[in-house]
This record gives C-alpha cells, structure tokens and sequence, in this order.
C-alpha cells in the first residue's frame, strides 16, 4: 500500500495530462498558467515554511561536537568538525551541504554470534545521494538554455561536457544516466533493505516515482517521441519573458513533463523535500561551540525559576550544620 | 529484578528474531503496540515525590499525583489530557527551532537506524532513531501540517491516542540522548531535542519516573540526588580523607562551604558517596592536595548532575542555578567541575544561557600554571581534565606513572563530553602521562563515535536491567575486543554515571574489566610530598611489583 498508492497517484498525474493536453484549452492550462502558479506556489510556500522556522527561536547553543574542541593552546582543535569561530561553521556547513558530509561517515553494523558487532564502511548511500542530488542540478541548470536567450556561456559548457560521450542523435547526456540510476537506487534501497522498508511512508516513496517520471518524460522527449523543440523554447522563453504563446505541435509527452514538474513545484514546500532549506538551519550543524566563551541569550528564559534557596537550606539543617563544623550564615 | 545470564543474553541477541537478526515485523510500526511487562519500563514517581515537585517548581509537573500501573489500562490520565499534549506540543514547536526544523526535514534515509545502542541491543524497530522521532513527527504531521490536516494517514499523520502515549513512554525512556545518531544524520536531526520533548510532553499529563524525580526533589532539597544532608556529606568526604591517609600517610583537610576561597569544586555527589566513583574522588582530594589549590566544596550546591535535564528545561534551570548561586555566596573566583557526563551538557551547553550571567565571577585562571581558561571565559567553569592536563603539561605535577602498572587503561568517552563539548584529547593527554599501558577501542566506537553505557538520562535503575545491559552491548562489546587484544583491565572514562553503570556492564558481560575515572588514575601516580612508601593503589589493590 505504502508503495502502490504513490505509484498510482504519479499514474493519475500523467492521465489528468494526457486527457488535458487533448481538451480545448487544456494545452495552455498546462503550459501556461498552470507553470506560473506553480512557481509562485513554489517560491511562497519555501519563503512562507522558512519563516516559519524562523520565527522559533533557538533558545540553546546545541552543536553536536564530532571532534575535539577549542581548549588549551596545545591541544589540536578539530576546526571544522567541531567549529569555534564562524568561520569554521561557514566550512562545516559548506562539507554539509556540499559534500554530504555527515553521510559520509556512516557505517553498517551487523551482529555475529559471540555476540560480536562488527561496524563496516558503507558509502553507497552517500555516493548516490550524491550522484542524485548533483544530477538534478546539472539537469535544471542545463533546462536554463529554455528560458535564456542567448544561452549563457556556463549552460552551453555544461551541456557540451555532460554530451561529450557523444552517443546517439541527439546526443544523450551522462547526467541523466546517472539520474536514473541514483533514482533506482534510492527507490530499490528502500524496497529491499528491509529496515528502510518498514521506514518508508508514501510520502518517501511518491516524491521519488515523481522525479523518476519526469526524468523518463524528458529522457523521451529527446529520444523517442520527438517533439517540436523550437515550439518548446518559444513557449518556455516566453513563459521567462511574461509573453508566453503555445504555437505549433507540441506533443502530449511534453505536457506530462511539464505537468509533472508542476507537481513537484507545488509539493515541494508541504513535503520533506524542505530538507533542502532545512539543512542550513539546523541548530546542531550551523552553530558555534563556544558556549562556555560567550553567552548565548534565550529569549524565554524565565526569570522567575529561582533556585532553592540556601536560607531555606540552612534553615532546615542549621543546627546538623554547626554540630558538624560547617560555617553558617545565621548563629 | 533477576535476569538472564550473559551467556543466554548473548545467544538471545545475536540469534533471536529481531531486526537487528533480519526478521521484519509482520505488522506495520504504527499497527505494533506497546506492551509494558516487568522490565520494559522504570517505576513512576512516588505521590510523595510527585507532590513535592508539584509544590517546589513554579511550572509545576502535570497530572494528579497518584499510585499507577504502566502494566494497567487505566493510567489515571486527566481527562483532558489529549488536549495537554497538543497544546504542550504547540508550545514547544513555538519555543524551539530545532524541534520544528527536525519534525520537517527527516527523509528517512535510515542512517541513523544502525547507530543507537538501544537498536543494536533489542532489534526493536521503534528503537531506530528514526522511528522513535516518527512516534512524535506522525502526530506533529497529523495536527500540525497542511498535508496531514487533508489526508491524515496517507501524509504519515496519527491521531494522538493511549496507544500513542504508551509507545511514547516506551521508547523515550529506552533513548539515553547520546546524541549519537545526530552524528550521522545528514541534517543533524538530534534525537535528544525529540526525546526531552517528548518526555516533557508526558510529565504534562502526569507520566514520568521515580529514578528521575526522586534524585531531583533529593537535588533540590539538599543539594544533592544521594539526599545526602550537610554534616553527611561532609562526613563521606572525611572516610575519604581517612583512606587517603592510610594509603599515603598524609593528612588532607578539605574545607565545605568557606567563604573567600579561590575555587568552588563541584563533583557529582555519587563521586563522594559510591564505588567506584569514590576512589576518584580521592583523586581529586590528592590532585588538590598536592598542588595546594585553595578551593571549597558546598554542601548546598553538592551535585554536579542533573536530573532536571531528563525531565524539563523548567526543573533543569531551577536545580542548575544553585551552582551560580552558592559561588556567588561564597564569593569564589571560578568554579571548578568534576568528572560527570550530562553534568558537563547542561554546564557547557546550557547554565549561561539559563543562569548567566556570572558578571560577579573572574575568567579562570589556573593559580598554579597562570594559564587563563578563555574557553570558559563566559561560564567561569572549567573541566577537571582540562585543569589537569594544563597542570600536567607545565610540569607542575610529580607523577609515577608506574603506580599504575597493574592497570592496563582503555577509554571510554562519556556521551556528552564527546558529542556536546567536544572533550576528547585532555582526558587522553592525561591518561597518558599517568598510566603506562593505555589501549583505545576501535575508532567506530570512540570519540564523537562513541557509545553509551546505556544507561544514562536516568535510566539507570534495577528495574530495566536486562534493557540496559542489552544497550551498553556494543560499548561491552568494544570493551571486550581491547579486553583480548590488549589485556585491557580498566575501562577509564570521565562520568559519575558511567563509573556506576559500566561497573554493572562490566561484571555482566566482561567481568574481569574494572572501571575507574581518570582522575583515580591521576590520584595513584601522584607522588605526595611527605607521603609514606605506597604499597597499594587507592582501592586498597597490590601494586605491581610493589607488593611489600
């Protein structure tokens, strides 16, 4: 169920596409309006869950420390694991968000007759997370030759290294490869390890099989069912330029494309998929250790909670206090 | 309560079906309920002790103080208690970044799932980090979300029900807040913010644990968890001192809450009360001793540790802030802090920031050395092992470090001066320079990658045993792996609470392993001036090659 039901949520997706794309009206629906409300939706709704992050305070300094910390002069200070300046955490967030770096270290362990545990290397899930995330960004800024014109110099470079293989006409890029591939790899984890598995909510499953869907549309487009490219750009350069038309044969496969980016536009913000604006916020990977050199202020912090009094303490065991030798404040 | 046999638990945990064997649930987690056996759960607080924290907290703790049964059915809830909840979990997302940021951004890539010790001891699914966070994410998701308001179940939403509350009291009491897997997880998601939410989210509607609430009304009350009274604590700290005299022939004379001394030290009180914490608390005595610090001990403020951590920020602050207090009353110039784990979270991570600031304190300064502590510039506390090794490496100290032949040193690394201080090679410099054999575990369990004892955020009572020695599994185990490699005998670490709980994991899993704290190590090397010939070390134990 936690599978099948996001797989038939992204088939309905391409359905309601594909009937639209035939019905009067439905084309412009999908490629226009449909692309800007997405968008806004998008954009609002990222701002909208940032500021609502924001809004909490962070009212502790709680980095999680995974090295050795500024102390005495002579004892090597892990500066980037365990940052005491800002810029330490600037380089600590940039291996975070960058490199994976917490991913990076994990490992599998597994248990033996003894017992004995035994804690391997395992990096698979950083590569391909990696190899995913990297793609998709290769992906989106190669689409920006649609909506820019001329086509800045960065996008045409990166299209000529990503076709530099040169296999088929048009030419086929790496990186969607090994989209596909991370893509299958994070989805078949999820089915065949079985503690990922028992993890997993739809709501891991769906976002996956989307992306996995819009990369196969696009992949198609290019390859199998030709579409009319230069109808396509006229279109999406318009949409960049506030003057879009559709005109010509665009075919269905590019309304599904675009209807199912569309999609993930809008969940986005409402999903997990925040974990992108969530990583630099974190409050144990973004903050300073230096608690102990300067105060960090709680907004919160409650004034009243005093502590149990000593007057009241001495009060109590006074007289144990004096047979004992313990000086009071009181005779 | 009797319990298996290591042995027996050994087969059991490496054959038995559980996930950590490759058997999967038959059922989904949400479809699996808590059952509470005896064994699976800490005793609720005493009415008594409920009452008392009820009438000494100005926030008080929820709920009727009453008699209940985790086994029963009937918990004795307020009636409102659903509503409680919500509210406490609306408060809490307003007041704290970190909790709304980990509720949102958890992809359960399963990273975390392998890293806690609860998991790799019990196999039990809910105990992967990841799913003990769902426990509160699918309620959160449910009456705090747009996606879980529409589709309920379907966006991973759960309506909060007694069998929520049950799997909740459950599974944040078998999570000692590591902070482990914030290791590892590639958004930093730190199951100790879910964990103290969500414990105190049920001490809102009355469900809690008397381990926990008695040491904090004994904190409150007289200082410290032991409840030891004044002329008691005093008296404990002079059987030491007794001790310190036959074994060295000096006569050490601490003093107990005077005014104008330079330091105030304050140790966790089971340092001054049981084995083996106090043979490193004549650690301390000696250090002082030898190096003539003028310092006092306070008997008001005699607990390092606290067990409001494990309840709530309120009681937290409230039990910290008579360490601010009493320094200020005795009109010291610093303080000085012994070996505890969670005592040295809430003194590096959280005292200023509640109790703060200590304006009538001077930035520490080691009397000794001159060396100036900017490190603790702000909180004016500073940690033993730092104060040590500065003292070791300006020489000021007169070590034989061959008092401790007979000890062949591992080293364990207390969960919260590793992950939440990051206090890893101070403890190691000093090891090294009072011990000669000194072997480390396995590098994926040490360091900011170590584990817990298994025991700790006041877990560690009798009626769990077989729970906490399955958790403390992966650290016995590295244990064990030294223990054959290195002949290691002596499991060194820097916590009151590990010196009490690795004992019982030592003896269960790998009884010929002692444990000590490194300042114990620090008290048997130190040459005294004036001192007889020493025959035995600080637990009255031959020494090698000096056996009289």
């Amino acid at each position: 169920m936690r599978i099948l039901s996001p797989f038939i949520a992204v088939l309905a997706l391409i359905a309601v596409a594909l009937v639209a794309a035939q019905v009067p009206g439905g084309q412009a629906l999908m490629g226009i309006i449909l692309p800007y409300l997405a968008f806004a939706l998008f954009l609002g709704g990222v701002v909208y869950r940032v500021v609502q992050w924001a809004k909490s305070p962070v009212p502790f300094r709680i980095p999680t420390t995974c090295g050795q910390a500024n102390s005495l002069p002579w004892i090597k200070q892990n500066k980037i694991d365990c940052p005491s300046t800002k810029l330490g955490v600037i380089a600590r967030m940039i291996l975070e968000v960058a490199l994976f770096r917490s991913l990076f270290r994990n490992t599998k362990a597994e248990m033996y007759e003894g017992p004995k545990l035994v804690y391997g290397s395992s990096k698979f899930l950083w590569l391909f997370a990696l190899l995913f995330h990297y793609s998709f960004l290769v992906i989106v800024l190669r689409h920006m030759r649609l909506f820019m014109d001329p086509v800045p110099g960065f996008v045409a470079a990166l299209e000529f290294g990503d076709g530099f293989l040169q296999i088929g006409s048009p030419v086929f890029y790496q990186t969607d490869a090994l989209f596909l591939g991370a893509i299958a790899f994070l989805f078949l984890r999820r089915i065949f390890l079985a503690n990922i598995r028992y993890i997993s909510l739809p709501a891991d499953y769906f976002p996956l099989l989307l992306i996995f869907g819009i990369a196969l549309t696009g992949i198609l487009m290019r390859t199998v069912f030709r579409v009319d490219v230069v109808a396509i750009k006229q279109l999406t350069h318009g949409l960049a330029t506030f003057s879009p038309a559709i005109a010509g044969q665009i075919g269905s496969i590019f309304f599904i494309h675009i209807f199912l980016v569309c999609t993930l536009l809008i969940y986005f913000p409402y999903s997990k998929l925040m974990h992108m604006a969530g990583v630099f916020m974190s409050p144990t990977r973004n903050m300073i250790n230096n608690s102990r050199m300067v105060r960090h202020i709680n907004p919160w912090n409650d004034p009243n909670i005093k502590p149990h009094s000593y007057a009241a303490y001495e009060d109590e065991f006074r007289e144990f206090m004096k047979e004992s030798g313990i000086p009071v404040e009181k005779e | 309560m009797a319990i298996m046999k290591a042995d027996k638990l050994g087969i059991s945990v490496a054959t038995a079906p559980s996930m950590m064997t490759g058997a999967v649930p038959k059922n989904e987690w949400w479809d699996v309920p808590a059952e509470f056996t005896p064994g699976k759960y800490c005793y609720p607080a005493k009415p008594e002790i409920h009452e008392y924290h009820q009438k000494s907290l100005p926030k008080e703790l929820g709920g009727q103080p009453r008699a209940w049964d985790p086994e029963s059915d009937d918990w004795k809830l307020p009636e409102n208690w659903k509503e409680i909840i919500l509210q406490g979990l609306k408060e809490r997302l307003d007041k704290f970044r970190s909790l709304k940021i980990f509720m949102d951004c958890c992809v359960r890539c399963g990273a975390c799932a392998d890293k806690c010790h609860f998991f790799l001891g019990t196999g039990d699914p809910k105990n992967m980090p990841v799913l003990r966070a769902e426990l509160l994410r699918a309620v959160y998701r449910n009456d705090f979300t747009l996606g879980g308001k529409i589709l309920g179940k379907m966006a991973g939403g759960r309506e909060m029900s007694f069998e929520v509350l049950k799997e909740w009291f459950m599974y944040f009491y078998q999570c000692t807040e590591c902070r482990r897997c914030s290791v590892f997880c590639p958004y930093g998601i730190d199951t100790a913010e879910i964990t103290m939410m969500g414990r105190e989210l049920l001490h809102l509607v009355g469900v809690n644990t008397n381990w926990i609430l008695e040491p904090a009304a004994n904190s409150n009350r007289t200082g410290n968890h032991m409840g030891l009274q004044p002329h008691t604590f005093k008296d404990n700290i002079i059987y030491l001192c007794d001790d310190i005299e036959e074994i060295t022939g000096i006569r050490i004379e601490p003093t107990f809450n005077r005014k104008g001394a330079e330091v105030l030290f304050i140790t966790p009180s089971a340092d001054v009360f049981a084995e083996p914490g106090i043979y490193t608390a004549m650690g301390y005595l000696l250090l002082f001793h030898h190096i003539g610090l003028d310092y006092t001990f306070s008997t008001y403020a005699s607990e390092g540790g606290n067990f409001g951590l494990f309840t709530n920020n309120e009681m937290m602050k409230k039990l910290n802030a008579k360490m601010y207090a009493e320094a200020k009353r005795l009109e010291v110039k610093w303080i000085l802090g012994g070996e505890c784990g969670h005592m040295w979270r809430v003194l590096h991570q959280y005292m200023d920031t509640m109790n703060g600031p200590a304006d009538f304190l001077q930035v520490p300064t080691s009397p000794i050395t001159g060396t100036v502590f900017e490190n603790a510039a702000s909180t004016k506390m500073v940690h033993i092992s730092e104060f040590t090794a500065d003292l070791i490496k300006h020489g000021k100290l007169k070590l034989d470090p061959k008092r401790n032949d007979h000890r062949v040193a591992t080293y364990h690394d207390s969960c919260n001066p590793a992950r939440a201080m990051g206090l890893l090679d101070e403890p190691r410099y000093v090891l090294q320079n009072v011990c000669n054999n000194f072997h480390e575990m396995p590098e994926n369990t040490i360091r900011e990658s170590t584990f817990c004892c298994g025991s700790g955020t006041g877990l560690n009572t009798d009626e769990i045993m077989e729970l906490r020695m399955r958790a403390g599994l992966p650290r016995a185990n590295a244990v064990k792996y030294v223990r054959e490699k290195h002949e290691v005998n002596m499991l060194s670490c820097v916590c009151a609470i590990d010196r009490a709980t690795l004992t019982s994991l030592m003896n269960y899993w790998n009884p010929d392993v002692e444990v000590c704290g490194v300042s114990e190590l620090v008290g048997n090397a130190l040459v005294m001036e004036g001192e007889k010939e020493r025959e035995t070390g600080l637990r009255f134990e031959p020494l090698a090659g000096m056996e009289g």
